[in-house]
């Protein structure tokens, strides 16, 4: 494919706001996580908590007043990244750029508030609870695209916590089919009590800091993110999209297949669609959750793939998984590794795992980085790698 | 956007169980009488995943096999796209009820079901379908923008592509909050290259032109009554191997006209 060039790029998570902040805890290795109290969460765990964003929406869209779209508001209040969507609107024309954002839980916080009010008598929800605006899964794609002001196909892709990698692919198809001419595409997903007991229901919350690829790993640590990138085929930048696979395990629901089968094709297909040799990735960044099964399944993949030496790391030790929005948030840190020559270590790793051969970095890296591969797997066997670089 | 093939149709709501039915009732030439749909045992799924399969789940199913029904191409060599504007409002429910209960003990199952790419990844278990698969929403535009996605799909990588649409009606108390009439699914398999069981070309388009009704008042209930349902004009204009243009609602702002020519 040709590249798709990046023309502009933001992130929030528990780490700060903005590309700054994170290029400074990444280099640091300063992490997000904290063990916090979360709405009335009794699970002894550390959580990825964005902080001082959950301010009501006001105004013209303030019916869509939800924690998710809360989020969504926050994060494109960084990085002039509404002055770069505004330009990007003139040049081509609202209905010409599409939106696509990943989420996994949308705003089904909300929906649980409702539930604690529940009517006693008829078990009615209560009048304030607007479903279509705050817990559909389109709700963020939707609030995106009516605060930007932008008219063209907008949708939600939800597949677990490949959603918001998935969102590149899909942009991308839609602008070479002719569909739009540019697109936003980003993930958006926050803190409910439903990711938290469900992982929980699947013991893969750990009471300790996720630790990426640890001897001692005990599973994960959930965060929340927005991030958002502007795709635009016109644009003068040095990023770009080079390439992007997509697989499915058909394996299982909620494992990973043990060989990694999925997740070594759907790199290989990144690779191929770049027309990029393994040899000429720099850096990977991981889906790396911290649980025994995904880590140990995701090394033998890039071991099949790239051997044992090209460095790679999990930054989910910094922000935690943002499920739907962690392969917008692994997007982000990828562009930021090209931009910033660095390599950021894999945070809270002590001791690797010896099951584990890939090239986990245990120390921060200063080098040019000029290819990264960026790897989100979901439930259901959902994969997805995104080849990023710089042009020259 | 250049065209691309429409290969099989499939289709599960009431009064309409299948295409081979539905076709037939959709030209006039069987009367239309609602009925509620016979359960459905998916007959891909392993034992292990139909044990554990929603009726969301084996809604998507029904159609998805329907329309494998009227292709030879193999289930397993297709990319997916799966697109459900609530996917499964009734493991929502669930969940957030047994998150108001002391102590909260959400079921695991009901957690890995409650992905909105669930029927996906139980169709790609059941089909050993290995390629690319997206799961969208887009409201009651869920229809038109999981087209979309598919004929990008095809087009652009290349893919023969199945494409299910489908929504269940919630249970209360979520259903005063998002109404639906009826369950409906509606399933394409679209391809790059005309075959010969093609029934028309397709190519589309985002345009502001108001959305297609249909005439007959029943249909146009089963239309409005699910955000899957709003393929039915679609869905008419190929039983009747009616060329031409439908648009379709594609949630905010840009509707989807789709132009069908002869294949």
């Amino acid at each position: 494919m040709n590249p798709l060039p990046v023309s502009s790029y933001t992130l929030s998570s528990a780490v700060g706001a903005g590309r700054a902040a994170h290029v400074l805890a990444l280099r640091a290795g300063t992490t997000g996580l904290r063990q916090l109290a979360f709405d009335t969460n009794n699970l002894d765990c550390w959580l990825g908590e964005v902080r001082e964003f959950d301010v009501p929406l006001t105004g013209a869209l303030a019916e869509w007043d939800c924690r998710n779209n809360r989020l969504a508001e926050f994060a494109l209040n960084q990085d002039h990244f509404l002055d770069a969507v505004a330009a990007c609107r003139a040049r081509h024309g609202t209905t010409r750029v599409g939106v696509f954002i990943g989420t996994s839980t949308s705003g089904v916080q909300h929906t649980e508030l409702a539930y604690r009010e529940r009517e006693a008598a008829t078990g009615a929800l209560p009048g304030w609870f607007d479903q279509k605006r705050t817990q559909n899964i389109f709700s963020v794609a939707a609030f995106v695209a009516l605060r930007l002001g932008l008219g063209g196909p907008a949708l939600a892709i939800s597949t677990a916590c490949s959603s918001s990698a998935k969102v590149f692919a899909a942009a991308r198809r839609a602008i070479a089919a002719g569909v739009c001419d540019a697109a936003v595409v980003g993930g958006v997903d926050s803190l409910c009590l439903t990711t938290l007991y469900g992982f929980n229901s699947l013991q893969l919350i750990s009471a300790d800091i996720c630790r990426p690829a640890d001897a001692a790993r005990l599973g994960i640590s959930i965060g929340e993110a927005g991030g958002f990138a502007l795709l635009d085929p016109s644009a003068e930048s040095a990023l770009a999209l080079l390439g992007y696979g997509e697989t499915s395990d058909a394996f299982h629901m909620s494992s990973p297949e043990p060989a990694g089968r999925g997740a070594i094709e759907s790199m290989g297909a990144a690779l191929a669609r770049a027309d990029v040799a393994p040899h000429e990735i720099d850096y990977i960044n991981l889906h790396g959750t911290g649980t025994v099964a995904n880590d140990n399944a995701e090394s033998r993949a890039v071991c099949e793939v790239f051997g044992t030496a090209t460095p790679c790391s999990s930054t989910k030790g910094w922000m935690g998984h943002t499920l739907g929005a962690a392969g917008m948030a692994e997007a982000a840190v990828s562009l930021m590794t090209i931009e910033q020559g660095f390599m950021p270590r894999s945070l809270n790793t002590r001791a690797k795992d010896p099951a584990i051969e890939a090239g986990v970095l245990l120390e921060t890296r200063i080098a040019p980085v000029r290819r990264v591969l960026s790897n989100s797997f979901g439930f259901g066997g959902s994969n997805c790698s995104l080849l990023f670089g710089r042009l020259s | 956007m250049s065209a691309l093939f429409i290969e099989a149709v499939g289709l599960a709501t009431p009064g309409l169980p299948s295409w081979q039915e539905a076709s037939a009732t959709l030209r006039g030439e069987k009367p239309f009488v609602q009925m509620p749909l016979a359960p459905h045992t998916p007959a891909l799924l392993p034992l292990n995943e139909r044990r554990r399969a929603t009726p969301a789940i084996k809604l998507a199913f029904r159609a998805a096999e329907d329309a494998m029904q009227g292709t030879a191409l193999a289930a397993a060599s297709l990319a997916t796209v799966f697109a459900s504007s609530d996917a499964d409002l009734a493991i929502v429910h669930r969940i957030c009820l047994a998150l108001t209960a002391t102590p909260r003990l959400v079921s695991p199952t009901d957690f890995h079901n409650s992905v909105h790419n669930a029927a996906a990844g139980y169709w790609s278990i059941a089909a050993g379908a290995r390629n690319a698969s997206t799961s969208i929403s887009a409201h009651d535009g869920s229809f038109a923008a999981g087209l979309l996605e598919a004929c990008s799909q095809v087009l652009v990588d290349g893919c023969d592509t199945l494409l299910v649409a489908f929504d269940m009606p919630a249970p209360e108390p979520l259903h005063a909050k998002r109404w639906m009439a009826h369950p409906a699914a509606v399933a394409l398999v679209m391809t790059r290259q005309p075959t010969p069981g093609s029934i028309a070309a397709l190519s589309c388009a985002t345009t502001s032109e108001v959305e297609d009704k249909l005439d007959h008042s029943a249909f146009e209930q089963l239309r409005f009554g699910n955000p899957a349902a709003r393929a039915l004009p679609l869905l008419q204009a190929l039983a009747l191997r009616r060329f031409g243009r439908v648009v379709l609602p594609m949630g905010l702002g840009a509707n989807l006209a789709v132009e069908l020519s002869a294949p």
